[in-house]
């Protein structure tokens, strides 16, 4: 028994990726159809050269209908999948699986999101009416992740002022390599100063240390390796590709301490087996986490490995994760520049591997870590809140391994 | 020997200052405060809290043949109220759980029928005063509860206080009512009533002193409710009671917590009554009642962990009159841009009764890891179906850490929530109640309060919540 991974054994060789934002003019079945179209343009085939299809959303359509029905896909196999966050990424998790098992030679993961419909602020839930017995209680998303700042502080003797410098220079971050991309959501940089003294929400966390709302979508086409350059000059290999559900006992377990994400380091460790990377923080050129809310990017360096435990304030505060940093970490703005359409968002942080280990990212987003010969990226997901989540990392690569 | 053998009060935590009422409206009010509900607490909830006082010792709990749940102000209707104060208590099933509803005469029906029944009774008193904006209940009223147990005595839980009499005179008189759904009650003119309940008061009381074989004079405690403060008044100084033995009403500070208040002023004196003293409870309302009491020896020894006066001490700085406006509805606040909470869904509830209702979790037989909610499937050591229910509404726990969600659905904003660890083991997650942001820290200890989380679709839904610990050590049962 063991995770064997499939690395070098598929490729991407197509992608696209919508403009996240408020789409008050695009329905779910257009943003889906416009990241398809402008991915199978990348790759230079149709829509039925693939053989199948997996979509990711959590709440914008049930079945395969849900992307068949918009493509009027003619009896292809489509899987429509959710697993919380990590939804875009399980769906390319699981079309890389399908063309490494030899099931078909072209599969495609879609992700779509149309969150902003609702009218509601921050997401909201789908489970089943009535799964419950109703005493959990509500607890917003960033109220959840906000438990984890007053146990980061206290366990590492940090004030809570300090902390929250820290905590704004992530989004401050976020929000300068947003500015830069034309698909993201927020597109200015924003003070320290504003965002500092933002509104408070939850906790510690004001209105700008949460990603926002917004609708879109991002698209990704499977090969086997083999076949890659068939399809273009700049194939992105897949390294590692993990996932794990955590067995949600940090919610039960005085032992959790609120300052980290087991399921987190389950996910890195076994993906840095797989692509064979024993130091990710000098090995990668960069690294897309999902930075829901600034203290989970916070507790993401440590638990992926970037900064040694109880460091990350420091590294965050002294722009190691800065575009120009030893590790540039979510070079495209994040979900916080992006918003975080769930189903989307794993495969628009692909796109930014995509874009950056491809040399496509525009001059002014360019990481320098690529020219100086770093080829891997990772892209992370994770769902639920601390201490109970599933996690998703992967490992991807612009040259097959030697 | 018959009589009471276990009681307990619940004075919510949160006071109203009277004089707040006429800073915003110009006019009602008056001196001092009054006890108010949270927006989390009805007389469902209060009654619960109540009652665990009550229960609290000597394994009472197991013994209780029967529970009657008296109030004006039911949380349902055709739904009996009285078995959600079951279930929280965990009482046995075979036990009788009964709504007196409707009526603020009802609290002493309850008593009256618990004190000569044969099987421990328990009676729980518990009222939500209201009144619109302004009006003389509004600021008049209080809120809480109050829990007794009578009969059955065995020797882990004598007899406190001797039952030497019982009469009650009753009379159909239009003096105070109040239509079904109205926000308040409407009165004739009080001076009609006066001179009626005064009467009835003489009468009462010379029956119950008569069957009991005593006069006036052997009085030590001398206590008059009724929602009638005139007559009230009236009684206790015309009636011929030594001065001294006049019980304090407490409206003062409290408020009158009409189906409630005869309990919280006889919890109040039981507080401090000393052996062979003889308490009288005279309450006024469609008639007049009458219960005589003779404390035992055994008082000192089984008073309430929670004396009234305590609960009294700890209660909070007033809060804004806009805030009491809100949580009783009077004041529709603009909601958060989120979905409307969800309703309890029956069956998910009814197949948790014990969990959701009672607090009890599960503990793993093999390893004796705490799970809350309770698991099949141990989280230590994945042995399967090998649990133990671990009943936890005793438990004090410490804060591991906390926040505050400024967008959840609640009546008062911002929600507060905790993640406790249990002493002993276990953690939760679960909301904060009866405090300030600033109780909300690492380290803080807490304790679970029954309470009505919310009420989505004219249905009530029922959990605990933690509570900052301000009084004594929780009663061990």
């Amino acid at each position: 028994m063991g995770s064997h991974g499939i690395r070098d054994q598929v490729a991407i060789v197509g992608m696209g990726c919508t403009p996240f934002g408020e789409h008050w003019d695009r329905s779910a079945d257009d943003l889906l159809v416009d990241a398809v179209v402008e991915a199978v343009a990348s790759a230079g085939i149709t829509i039925e050269d693939i053989d199948a299809f997996w979509l990711g959303t959590q709440a914008s359509g049930v079945s395969g209908l849900a992307l068949s029905r918009p493509l009027h896909l003619q009896f292809k196999p489509v899987t429509r999948l959710e697993n919380m966050c990590a939804t875009g990424s399980e769906a390319l998790r699981n079309a890389c699986y399908a063309v490494a098992s030899g099931a078909y030679d072209v599969a495609m993961a879609v992700g779509v999101e149309k969150l902003k419909d609702s009218g509601m602020s921050g997401l909201v839930g789908t489970a089943m009416p009535g799964a419950g017995d109703d005493s959990r209680g509500e607890v917003t998303a960033p109220a959840n992740f906000s438990l984890l700042a007053p146990a980061y502080a206290a366990k590492y003797g940090l004030p809570e002022e300090e902390l929250k410098d820290v905590l704004t220079r992530i989004a401050w971050k976020n929000h300068v390599n947003g500015a830069r991309n034309p698909r993201a959501q927020f597109r200015k940089e924003v003070p320290v100063e504003r965002i500092r003294s933002a509104p408070i929400v939850a906790g510690m966390l004001g209105i700008f240390d949460c990603s926002g709302v917004s609708d879109g979508s991002a698209a990704a086409i499977v090969v086997r390796a083999e076949d890659a350059y068939r399809y273009t000059d700049k194939p992105i290999f897949v390294k590692a590709l993990s996932f794990v559900a955590g067995p949600a006992d940090g919610v039960l377990d005085p032992g959790y301490d609120f300052t980290t994400f087991p399921e987190v380091v389950a996910a890195a460790q076994d993906a840095y087996r797989q692509a064979g990377i024993t130091d990710p923080r000098s090995e990668l050129a960069l690294a897309e986490v999902h930075d829901c809310f600034t203290p989970t990017e916070l507790v993401l360096m440590e638990d992926l490995g970037f900064s040694e435990r109880g460091q990350a304030w420091k590294d965050a505060g002294s722009g190691l994760f800065d575009l120009d940093g030893a590790l540039p970490v979510n070079p495209d703005g994040g979900l916080k520049a992006f918003g975080h359409p769930i189903g989307a968002s794993g495969l628009r942080m692909m796109f930014e591997a995509w874009l950056q280990l491809r040399g496509e990212a525009p001059p002014e987003r360019t990481v320098r870590t690529v020219g100086e010969g770093r080829k891997l990226a990772l892209t992370h997901n994770l769902g639920g809140g601390p201490g109970e989540c599933v996690s998703f990392v992967s490992v991807v690569g612009s040259e097959p391994s030697a | 020997m018959a009589g009471l053998i276990s009681y307990g009060a619940h004075v919510p935590y949160h006071r109203l200052a009277r004089a707040d009422i006429a800073a915003v409206l110009g006019s009602g009010g008056g001196k001092g405060t009054r006890a108010v509900a949270g927006y989390d607490e009805d007389t469902t909830s209060m009654a619960v809290e109540a009652a665990r006082v009550a229960l609290g010792a000597n394994g009472l709990r197991r013994r209780v043949g029967q529970l009657f749940l008296a109030t004006a102000t039911p949380a349902y209707l055709d739904k009996a109220n009285a078995t959600a104060v079951h279930a929280a208590l965990s009482l046995d099933e075979h036990v009788l759980a009964a709504d007196m509803a409707g009526s603020v005469r009802s609290g002493i029906g309850a008593l009256v029928t618990a004190a000569g029944s044969t099987v421990p009774t328990l009676a729980v008193l518990s009222d939500l005063r209201t009144g619109l904006p302004g009006g003389s209940d509004e600021a008049a009223g209080g809120d809480g509860a109050a829990a007794f147990v009578f009969g059955g005595h065995r020797p882990g839980s004598p007899v406190i206080a001797e039952l030497l009499a019982h009469d009650t005179v009753s009379d159909e008189i239009l003096e105070r009512w109040r239509m079904p759904g109205a926000p308040a009650s409407r009165v004739w003119e009080e001076r009609f009533s006066e001179d009626i309940y005064v009467s009835l008061a003489g009468k009462a009381l010379a029956a119950a002193l008569g069957r009991a074989g005593i006069d006036l004079a052997a009085v030590d405690h001398f206590v008059v409710a009724g929602l009638h403060a005139r007559a009230c008044a009236r009684v206790r100084r015309t009636v011929g009671v030594r001065p001294e033995a006049v019980a304090p009403d407490l409206t003062g500070v409290i408020g009158n917590a009409g189906t409630a208040q005869p309990g919280l002023l006889l919890a109040d004196v039981l507080d401090r009554a000393r052996p062979d003293e003889t308490i009288a409870l005279v309450v006024l309302g469609d008639g007049a009642s009458v219960l005589l009491l003779r404390a035992t020896d055994a008082l000192p020894a089984h008073r309430s962990s929670r004396p009234v006066a305590a609960q009294i001490a700890a209660g909070s700085a007033p809060v804004p009159y806009a805030a009491y406006l809100s949580w009783r509805g009077l004041l529709d606040r603009e909601p958060p841009r989120r979905p409307d909470p969800e309703p309890p869904y029956a069956p998910p509830a009814h197949r948790r009764n014990s969990w959701k209702y009672g607090f009890t979790a599960s503990a793993c037989e093999k390893c004796g890891t705490r799970h809350l909610p309770p698991d099949r499937v141990c989280a230590s050591c994945r042995s399967i179906d090998a649990m133990v229910d671990e009943p936890m509404e005793q438990v004090h726990g410490t804060v591991a850490t906390y926040t505050v969600d400024r967008l959840a659905h609640t009546p008062s904003p911002p929600m507060l929530v905790v993640v406790v660890d249990y002493d002993g083991g276990g953690r939760f997650r679960c909301q904060l109640t009866d405090a300030a942001e600033a109780d909300a820290v690492i380290g803080a200890r807490v304790e679970m309060t029954f309470r009505r989380t919310v009420t989505s679709g004219g249905i009530h839904n029922y959990f605990w919540k933690a509570r900052p610990v301000r009084l004594g050590p929780p009663a061990q049962d």
